[in-house]
Formats: C-alpha cells, sequence, structure tokens
C-alpha cells in the first residue's frame, strides 16, 4: 500500500470524438482532437517540463517551461497552450529547449528560499521537482537582489517592502508568499474549479503577488475555503496546516466524504493510523476532483476529545453514566427490550437507522427490527426530509430517486433550482453548476431568501422568484399554467411518454384563470412577468434540468411540489437524456442509501412494499422468520405512541431526533417516557440526554461499507484507521443481534453487500470485486443493466407511463397572525453540516459560531431591533433567543435561521404540522413573533441544565460536553 | 491606504459610486471606464469603492482589486493637486532623465510615488510617454514638456507651486 498517484495530464481532457495522430519524440500518438501537445505527450508516458499547468484548469502558458519544438514551424510554442495537429512532429527535449529551459529555472529560484530540507512541501514540490527535470546546478543571479524572499534586504539589512509575511488566518492552511512563483493555478482553480473568484494576482511584473479579496487575509476575503487553490499549488506556498505539522503521507486509501448527498470521492491521506490530509479524487464521479470545506478539512471531529469510546448504561436519565462492557450493554439491550415486548406487547419497541451510516450497517438495522424484534417499526431520518420525494416520484415516474448523474449538469442549458441552495449545503455539485452558468447555461432560482446561489458571482440567476414560504405548490402550478396555456408543451413527447388523457385532464386543470401568475404572484408575493419568463426560458430554452432540495419536501405539501416538479418536466419533454431531468438534492451523505435499504415502515429494500407476499417471501425464507405484513410506525408514531404509553424502547442509531426533528418539545416528551432508549453516536448528542443506554459509534474512516448519493451512485467507503471506539457500527449492530439470539455471522461488510444484492433486484449486480473494478457505480445495476444506470427513464418511464396528477395548492393551518405576523424558514449554511454534531467540533466555528436569524431591516426597524441585538423568536410551539442579523436577503415578512447549534435549539419553534403524504415534518414554515430580548429563553436555560446533568460520567471529572 | 485626514465617508463612496456606476452600465466591459469615472470623482479610487463596482458588475472584490492594481494610473490615494510624472525610460535615460529626477526629487524633498508635504505635486516615474525624440520628457499633470534641463525643471517648480 502506497500512495495513490494521480497523473497529472497538464490540461483537461477534450472532449472532441474526432481523432488526431501526430508523433512525439518518435513516438506515435492519437488523441482527440484539441488535445494539447502537453497532455498528448503525457497519454505516450512523455512528461514535459511544467508548472503553471495542471489538468484541473484550462491551459495558461505563463511558466514557460513546457517550450517544445514542432518540424515546419517557428520558435518554441508552449505544449500546453499548442493543440495538437495531425502529422505533427513534436520534439521535447533538444539543446535548444534545455538551455531555455534551465535560464527559466534559474530565473524561478533566484527569487526562492533554499529551505528545502526544512520546508513542508519538501518531497511534494513541483518546483524542486522541475529544478530537478532541467537539470539546475547553478543559479548565475545569487540571491542579493530584489526579492520576495528575504525580510531585510541583504545588503543593508532595511526592511524588504518586497517581502510579506505568512498569512495563517485560515484555520486549515497557510499562505507563504515569500515561497509563491505567481504561477496563478491557484487563481485560476478558484475561478475555474470552485467558481468562487476570491483570489486575484494584484500588481504587475515583478510585483505581481496572489492576493486574495482586496489585498487582504484569507478569512477576511471572499473565499469559503474548498482547498482548491491548495490542491492547485505547485510548492508550499499554500500549505495545509496539517501537512506542517504532520509532514507528508506515506500511504492513501479512496474512500467517500460522510457530509451531504454529493458524495465526493477523497484520497485518505495517511501516515501509519494518523490522518494527514483529504485530498479530493480526480476520478471521482461525483465530484471530479473537487471538494469543499467541510469533506476537505472539517473532519477533526472524528478524534475530538468529547468523542465516547466505551458503552455506558443507566438505569434513570437522571443518573450519571456507568461505563461498562460491550458484553454488558449488549445483555442489558437484550433483557430490557426483552422485558419491555413481553409487558407491552411486540409492537412496544422500534429502531431509528441511520443516512450517515453505510448501506450495510442501515441495512443490518432494519434486519434487527425486521427480524429480531418482530415487527417493522423502523425508520430514518429522511422521514423529516425526502421522504415526498420518494412519493411524488414513485408516483409520477415509478422511482424513488433522481434521474441524472451529476456530470448531465454539463449539458443543461436551463437549470431550475427550486428551493435548495447548493452554495451553501451541496458545494462541490454549486461548483459544477456554476461552472456550466458560466459557459452560458441560464439559472432559474425559487426560494423565499436571496440566496448565495441567486448572486454568485459570474452566475447570477436569470430568473428569481422569491416565493412567500408555503406557496411552492402554487407557483410551481402557475408555471404549468403558462407552458400549457402558451402552447410551450412538447407534445410529442407527451403522447409518446405519458398518457395522453391524464394529460389533458392536468392541462385542464392547470389553465384555469385561478392558476394565473397574475392570481398566484399576488399570493405569493412574486411579480407575475417574473413567473411567465421563468416558465418560457423553462420551457424553450433547450436542455432543462430542476435541481431542488429541503425547501420542497419539508412543507404540508411537499409531496404535491414534488409531483408539480415531475409534471413539469414531463410536460416539457425534460426527461430521459443528458443535461435534463429532475433531481433531488439529498442532504446527507447516505440518505438516498438508507431509502434504498428498507429504512422505511413500509417498504423491505428497493422500494418494494412489506404487503406483497412474493417480497416479503425472499426474507422470510432468508431469514427464517415470519415477518408481520403491516406497515409498522413512522417516527412521529413512535413518539406518540410513547407518549401515549405504549411505545416503550428504541434503538436509534446515528441520528439526533431531539436536535433535527420539529416540535422539540414533543420529541423530548416521547424520549422521556421511553424505558429504555438506546442512542448508537460518536458523541452524546442531544437525543442522548435521555437515553439509557449508549453505544459509542464509529466514524466513516474506521470501517468498510457503501455509500449512495444524491445520483443513486454507490461509493465504497473504505477504513483506513481501526475504530476508536473498538467496533464499527457494523459490528455493533451484529453483536446486539447475537445477544437477542439471532444467528449472524457477517465476517465483512461486503458479505452483507451479497446479502442486499441477492434479496434486491436494483442491486443485482452489485458486490466489493465489482465496485472496485468498476469505481462506483449508479443503481439500477443487474442484468437489464450491467454497468448501472446514469440516466433514468431513457426509452420510458419505470413504471410505463408517466403519469399527471393534478396539483391542487391548499395553504398551511399554520398561517401568520397578529400575534405571530412572521414566517420562519429555515436552512444550513457552507461551513456546518446538519445538526453540527461533527462540524461543531472543528475549527469550521470560525465561520459560524452561532445561529442567528436573519430578519428584513423593514422589520427590524419595526421592532426596534438593531444588527447583533438578542431577539426572542417565538411561535405556537415554544420560543427560543438568538441574535438578529438585519439584511435584505430576506423578503419583507419573512425570517430565516439554522438549526446546526443545539444551544438555540431552532426546532423548539417549529411546529407539528407535516406532509400529508409522508408526515415529513413542515420545518420551512412557522408562523413567528420577534421581539427584542436580553438572553436566553427559559427553555434554554432549563435544557442547559438538563444537558449537563444527564452527560455525566462516572469517574470522569467534568461532563462529555 | 488613504493618508489620514483625507478620509472620506464609506457611506458616502459607496452613494457616490453607485451613482457613478449607474451612467456606465449599458456599456460592454464597463469595469475600465467605470474605474476611470471613479477616479475622477474621487481623485483617486477609493478601497471602498471596489465591492459596489464588484457587486454591480456581478465580480468578485478580488477581481476589482485585480484590475484596479495592475493599472498605475488608478490612484489608491489622493494625489497633490499637480501631478508630475518623469520618463524614465530607455531613451529618456540615454539623455540624462536620472539626473532630471533627482534634482526634482531634491527640490521637492520626496521621492518617486511620493507627494509633497504641502500637498502641491505627487511624483512619478512614467515608462515612455511617446516623446524620445524630445527626450528627456515630462509630464505635468495632462501637459507633455519635452527637452527637460534645469531651466525647464525651475519653471516646473514655479507652475507647481503657484
Amino acid at each position: 500500500m502506497g500512495l495513490v498517484h494521480e497523473i497529472d495530464y497538464g490540461t483537461p481532457a477534450s472532449k472532441s470524438e474526432r481523432q488526431v495522430t501526430l508523433t512525439v519524440d518518435g513516438f506515435t500518438v492519437t488523441v482527440p482532437e484539441g488535445t494539447s501537445i502537453m497532455r498528448a505527450s503525457m497519454d505516450a508516458g512523455i512528461q514535459i517540463p511544467k508548472l503553471c499547468a495542471t489538468d484541473m484548469v484550462d491551459a495558461f502558458g505563463s511558466c514557460r517551461l513546457c517550450l517544445v519544438e514542432i518540424e515546419g514551424r517557428a520558435g518554441t510554442p508552449s505544449s500546453c497552450t499548442t493543440p495538437v495537429a495531425p502529422g505533427m512532429v513534436v520534439h521535447t527535449q533538444t539543446g535548444r529547449l534545455k538551455d531555455i529551459r534551465r535560464g527559466v529555472m534559474e530565473l524561478y529560484i533566484s527569487d526562492h528560499p533554499l529551505d528545502c530540507l526544512t520546508c513542508a512541501a519538501n518531497g511534494d514540490c513541483e518546483l524542486q521537482d522541475m529544478a530537478g527535470a532541467v537539470g539546475l546546478r547553478d543559479v548565475r543571479y545569487g540571491y542579493d537582489g530584489e526579492n520576495h524572499v528575504f525580510a531585510k534586504n541583504r545588503a543593508d539589512a532595511s526592511t524588504n517592502f518586497n517581502w510579506m509575511p505568512k498569512d495563517e488566518s485560515n484555520p486549515y492552511f497557510t499562505y507563504d508568499p515569500s515561497k509563491c512563483i505567481v504561477c496563478s493555478r491557484c487563481v485560476r482553480a478558484c475561478e475555474e474549479v470552485q467558481g468562487t473568484f476570491a483570489l486575484t494576482i494584484e500588481g504587475r511584473g515583478f510585483g505581481s503577488r496572489v492576493s486574495p479579496g482586496m489585498h487582504q487575509d484569507f478569512l477576511s476575503s471572499e473565499c469559503v475555503s474548498c482547498g482548491a487553490c491548495v490542491q492547485a499549488c505547485p510548492t508550499a506556498t499554500l500549505t495545509e496546516k496539517s501537512v506542517i505539522e504532520i509532514g507528508q503521507p506515506e500511504h492513501s486509501v479512496v474512500t467517500t466524504c460522510a457530509y451531504c448527498g454529493v458524495g465526493c470521492s477523497f484520497k485518505a491521506e495517511m501516515r501509519g493510523e494518523e490522518l494527514v490530509r483529504m485530498v479530493p479524487w480526480k476520478d471521482g464521479k461525483a465530484n471530479r476532483g473537487h471538494s469543499c470545506v467541510k469533506g476537505r478539512f472539517a473532519y477533526g471531529y472524528a478524534t475530538h476529545k468529547e468523542r465516547i469510546l466505551n458503552p455506558m448504561i443507566r438505569e434513570k436519565i437522571s443518573d450519571p453514566w456507568k461505563e461498562v462492557s460491550w458484553e454488558e450493554a449488549f445483555a442489558h439491550i437484550n433483557s430490557e427490550f426483552r422485558r419491555i415486548q413481553y409487558q407491552y406487547g411486540r409492537g412496544s419497541i422500534g429502531g431509528i437507522t441511520s443516512s450517515r451510516c453505510t448501506n450495510e450497517e442501515t441495512y443490518l438495522v432494519q434486519k434487527l427490527i425486521r427480524q429480531g424484534f418482530g415487527n417493522n417499526n423502523v425508520d430514518t431520518c429522511a422521514r423529516v426530509c425526502h421522504s415526498p420525494t420518494g412519493y411524488g416520484l414513485g408516483q409520477t415516474y415509478g422511482t424513488s430517486a433522481g434521474t441524472q448523474d451529476f456530470d448531465s449538469v454539463e449539458e443543461s442549458d436551463v437549470i431550475m433550482v427550486i428551493g435548495a441552495n447548493p452554495s451553501a449545503a451541496h458545494p462541490v455539485f454549486a461548483s459544477r453548476m456554476k461552472k456550466r452558468i458560466r459557459q452560458g447555461a441560464k439559472l432559474i432560482v425559487l426560494d423565499p431568501r436571496e440566496t448565495e446561489t441567486v448572486t454568485s458571482v459570474h452566475a447570477k440567476a436569470d430568473y428569481h422568484l422569491p416565493l412567500k414560504p408555503g406557496t411552492n405548490v402554487a407557483v410551481i402550478t402557475a408555471l404549468a399554467h403558462v407552458i400549457v396555456t402558451e402552447g410551450l408543451f412538447d407534445e410529442a413527447f407527451i403522447r409518446e411518454r405519458c398518457d395522453w388523457s391524464e394529460f389533458e385532464d392536468w392541462a385542464s386543470f392547470v389553465a384555469e384563470e385561478r392558476n394565473s401568475p397574475e392570481v398566484i404572484g399576488k399570493l405569493a408575493g412574486v411579480d407575475p412577468e417574473v413567473i411567465r419568463g421563468a416558465a418560457r426560458l423553462y420551457a424553450t430554452g433547450g436542455n432543462g434540468a430542476i435541481y431542488y432540495g429541503l425547501g420542497v419536501t419539508e412543507h404540508s405539501q411537499g409531496s404535491t411540489t414534488v409531483i408539480a416538479i415531475a409534471n413539469l418536466a414531463m410536460a416539457t419533454g425534460n426527461i430521459g437524456r443528458r443535461g435534463v431531468g429532475v433531481n433531488p438534492l439529498r442532504g446527507q451523505n447516505n440518505v438516498q442509501g438508507s431509502c434504498d435499504m428498507g429504512s422505511f415502515p413500509h417498504e423491505l429494500p428497493g422500494y418494494r412494499h412489506i404487503s406483497g407476499d412474493a417480497v416479503r417471501n425472499i426474507y422470510e425464507s432468508l431469514w427464517g422468520v415470519k415477518l408481520d405484513n403491516e406497515p409498522g410506525l413512522r417516527i412521529p408514531n413512535m413518539l406518540d405512541a410513547a407518549v401515549e404509553g405504549t411505545f416503550k424502547g428504541i434503538y436509534i442509531q446515528g441520528e439526533d431526533i431531539l436536535q433535527s426533528d420539529p416540535d422539540t418539545k414533543h420529541v423530548s416528551a416521547g424520549l422521556a417516557a421511553m424505558e429504555c432508549v438506546v442512542v448508537h453516536d460518536l458523541f452524546l448528542n442531544e437525543t442522548a440526554n435521555y437515553a439509557h443506554v449508549f453505544l459509542p459509534g464509529s466514524t466513516f474512516l474506521e470501517k468498510d461499507g457503501t455509500f449512495t448519493n444524491a445520483e443513486r451512485r454507490i461509493n465504497r467507503v473504505r477504513k483506513v484507521m481501526s475504530p476508536k471506539n473498538g467496533l464499527a457500527d457494523w459490528e455493533v449492530t451484529q453483536k446486539l443481534a447475537q445477544a437477542m439470539g439471532l444467528n449472524w455471522n457477517y465476517t465483512h461488510p461486503s458479505e452483507i453487500m451479497d446479502e442486499i444484492a441477492q434479496t434486491t433486484p436494483s442491486f443485482a449486480s452489485v458486490s466489493y470485486d465489482f465496485l472496485d473494478k468498476m469505481g462506483s457505480v449508479q443503481w439500477p445495476c443487474n442484468e437489464k443493466a450491467p454497468e448501472g444506470t446514469p440516466i433514468m427513464h431513457v426509452d420510458g418511464f419505470v413504471r410505463g407511463k408517466g403519469k399527471f396528477i393534478r396539483t391542487e395548492y391548499v395553504p398551511t393551518d399554520e398561517k401568520t397572525g397578529p400575534r405571530f405576523p412572521l414566517l420562519l424558514t429555515t436552512g444550513r449554511i457552507l461551513s456546518q453540516y446538519n445538526v453540527g454534531a461533527q462540524t461543531r467540533r472543528t475549527a469550521n466555528v470560525v465561520w459560524h459560531a452561532e445561529d442567528v436569524l436573519e430578519i428584513h431591516p423593514h422589520d427590524a426597524e419595526q421592532r426596534g431591533i438593531r444588527d447583533g441585538d438578542w431577539v426572542r423568536l417565538a411561535s405556537r410551539s415554544g420560543e427560543t433567543t438568538l441574535r438578529a442579523d438585519v439584511t435584505d436577503r430576506v423578503a419583507p415578512g419573512v425570517v430565516y435561521t439554522t438549526f446546526h447549534h443545539p444551544d438555540t435549539q431552532a426546532n423548539v419553534i417549529t411546529t407539528d404540522y407535516s406532509d400529508w403524504a409522508t408526515n415529513c415534518p413542515e420545518y420551512k414554515v412557522t408562523a413567528v413573533q420577534v421581539t427584542p430580548s436580553n438572553g436566553p429563553s427559559a427553555w434554554q436555560a432549563e435544557y442547559e441544565e438538563l444537558s449537563k446533568r444527564s452527560r455525566r460520567i462516572e469517574g470522569h471529572l467534568e461532563a462529555a460536553e | 491606504m488613504q493618508p489620514s485626514g483625507t478620509q472620506i465617508e464609506v457611506a458616502d463612496v459607496a452613494a457616490r459610486t453607485a451613482a457613478v456606476i449607474a451612467s456606465y452600465t449599458h456599456l460592454e466591459g464597463p469595469l475600465l471606464p467605470i474605474l476611470h469615472a471613479v477616479q475622477e470623482e474621487f481623485g483617486f479610487v477609493p478601497t471602498e469603492s471596489l465591492p459596489v463596482i464588484a457587486e454591480a458588475l456581478n465580480i468578485s472584490n478580488a477581481e476589482a482589486h485585480g484590475v484596479v492594481s495592475f493599472y498605475h494610473d488608478y490612484r489608491r490615494a489622493p494625489a497633490g493637486r499637480h501631478v508630475l510624472k518623469l520618463c524614465q525610460a530607455e531613451a529618456c535615460q540615454s539623455m540624462g532623465s536620472d539626473r532630471i529626477a533627482a534634482m526634482v526629487k531634491t527640490t521637492f524633498g520626496i521621492g518617486f510615488h511620493e507627494t509633497s508635504p504641502d500637498g502641491s505635486v505627487t511624483l512619478e516615474p512614467v515608462y515612455c510617454l511617446g516623446l524620445c525624440a524630445c527626450a528627456p520628457a515630462a509630464m505635468l499633470d495632462r501637459e507633455v514638456i519635452g527637452r527637460l534641463d534645469a531651466e525647464a525643471v525651475d519653471e516646473i517648480v514655479a507652475e507647481v507651486r503657484r
């Protein structure tokens, strides 16, 4: 096992289908038309010296090292900027070229420190490599003249104004200007790959310097710390602080990030069992070598001091925790669960699978519940995020998943983003989307707020529909109204792929005057002309792709909105090819996988209903038990039943329902009414305050498995270090199952995947060997699609004919009134992730140390609230306090906050209204009032006291958090 | 970057910059004309006006900074009442421009890129005014002057101090 070396071809690949043959140093090479000579040479294994070229960004031609000679052409053109031509004869090493290169290197080195031995990039420095490659032996210019290297002038020890000190403001990397060769790779990576444009070259000539923002430090500039510049830097100028601290890695393992649903592939670069850095893997098909601040840098939680490493039990939640052995913990759970079932019935216990854990682990938890608990009381956090996606897309198209791969966005002409802010929540996808927009694609955004996605530099939305929270269905139906009444629908597509009479019924519904932009616009607070313009653009602008997020699903009409979106795509023929489609942006790393794995109470793996005898038979014969043919309880039902006294025990793997689920007080009442709450997690999370047994979890770095991302891509997660808690999560569930008398004997997660493949048709061809061979694969992957399915519904919808369904707008019952005149909507920001359990335990807190309430200046002024003031935020459910951020990102009448911090507990405010079809909570609309305040609410004080008390561990001096 | 005493209210800069931008947004590639107009408005390009320009043109602050810092003619601080540019390019050097520069520097007691304490003049080097035939050359405000000698320098000094 060594470092995974990736070849740098110097310039991006050409997508041309025409081939060109040329000769490089006597070897014949055939490459696609438009390929650079540099890349063609590398294809033939001939490395041309280079500094400013790297294949993540376009050729620039500034370093003058990659010059070549071409027979029949004058001069020495740079190989990175010169495309190949048929019959070209290239020489990469001639006497003339050697002299030029050596001369250029001398100039570089005359303004570069010679501290290679003590430099952090030693062993990973392209400047060093190139000095070697060109045979640099001495530097005739010396080091005494003008330079950027020394703080004092060499001759008279006066201050050297060219010298700049190191910028260490970013928590994860440093910028040392004295080592910079101004190759512009960082600037170009920030622009071309990330799309933030936070870096520039300031000045000119010898005075040229890399400058974040306007000659600022990195932290105060527009930099979002994605790490693309650090990756691009050929020297030690931009270096990870972890590399400076630890040294160069000696081996690396390719694995998958455990943050959002983009599912980026990374190389975990290691020194023994110590993680040195995470570097995005260029062959990763979701991220194509890019990353964000979370995946790239925010892994410190894995070794955070608050991580719990021993199992613990306690009799009452008011007792301190007592550390016990694994065996004791499992025996205790077994006896408690069996006692509860004996006392209250078989259905009195259940479990929650985790969208943070692997497919294999999720599969095991639902198996434990169905096989071992003997009921179907299994649910997952997708209940509170994307369950309407499952329902809506299932009804209309026949599958509960996005239709495209992420590469597809490269061929989109119009991108419609609904209720999602990819720049913050799915940053790597956002970068890929913005790249396409900079190439000319148009952007339509439906969002109550003017998000980063609306106002990105060089990628501003062409249409922003700042609709009032809760009016999604109305506005999307109004878009359809325009498409139908103006005759912009794709009749041929609809006649071929859908049921024409269903379309006619739907068309007559949307064409009604009450669904027109003029009527809906008033209700939703959107200019009717903007609605019309957006509809026309989507219908007629070429390949139209829809990406949506939780702003769509987390409403009382979440499922209806998903159906409305599906209708829109069908009506315009934007389904079944590259560049189009309907794509849910999944929140968590494995939300898609946990749904696929049968985590819902009514479905077995592969979305097959529990009432189907044939499907049940497969599992009954394999597991040797009789399965209940009735769906079990959903999370909200479990909590209701607990409050009623009929549900008494729960096994929660990797989910913090107390903080993430709506109406916190109801959740805490439900948990408090249970007799055995088992929490399996990395940290004593908020839910653990109500737990009786705590099972320490393992991180994604400590186990093998697979995650399935938002594009249905099954990516391998590989163990890079041994679990600090002793057992990987799948082993914990297995040992618990064994303690409960089940005969489970998996020796490796691959065997669990084999069982999944054996029983689930859409996974039939998936195995670890296959994944290792393919890198990753998108389900369905079976006999019909041996290499997986990048684009769905290509020749027809999975359900047969696409189904148009009427989408009647029913306003939510959560309404503003005199007591609660404002609408609260919630979301997340770039640097923090979900409930923050991980990111709050990393240096990411420098960007977001607390949740704040965004409020429009008009609403703030009316209430006498100034920027930064403490305010009380109250709804019918509860109240909390936090600081105000007075901004016009939100419209008057709308306020916004994030839910990353437990001390704010935004979900104390949210109500128990939920989606009519799937119970997905209505996080995105709550009627609230905001008033000035001078400190934490009674609930916050009470809760903090409870948290402190319930985190005591016997024998430990201080509480864990 | 601005010397103290010449500070302009930030809110004021933003409003005045926005007013300037409004008359140029119809142009294709309006950044350079806007920067010229802003310099005309303030006598220099205040750092505080860059985010306003960047937002209006949907570019990043960094990009605006990169452009402003690239061009020597965009001032980052107010200049003196007059700007004297002395050509230091090859032809003028061969005709003794460095001697002229030394003379001027001594007279005003300042170096290149500096403004005299009385605020009367800012001294800048320039690399070719296209007046090589009349080297050494200079430019006082918008007027070019050729065949500089001690006498011409005296006239310039008198003009500047008037």
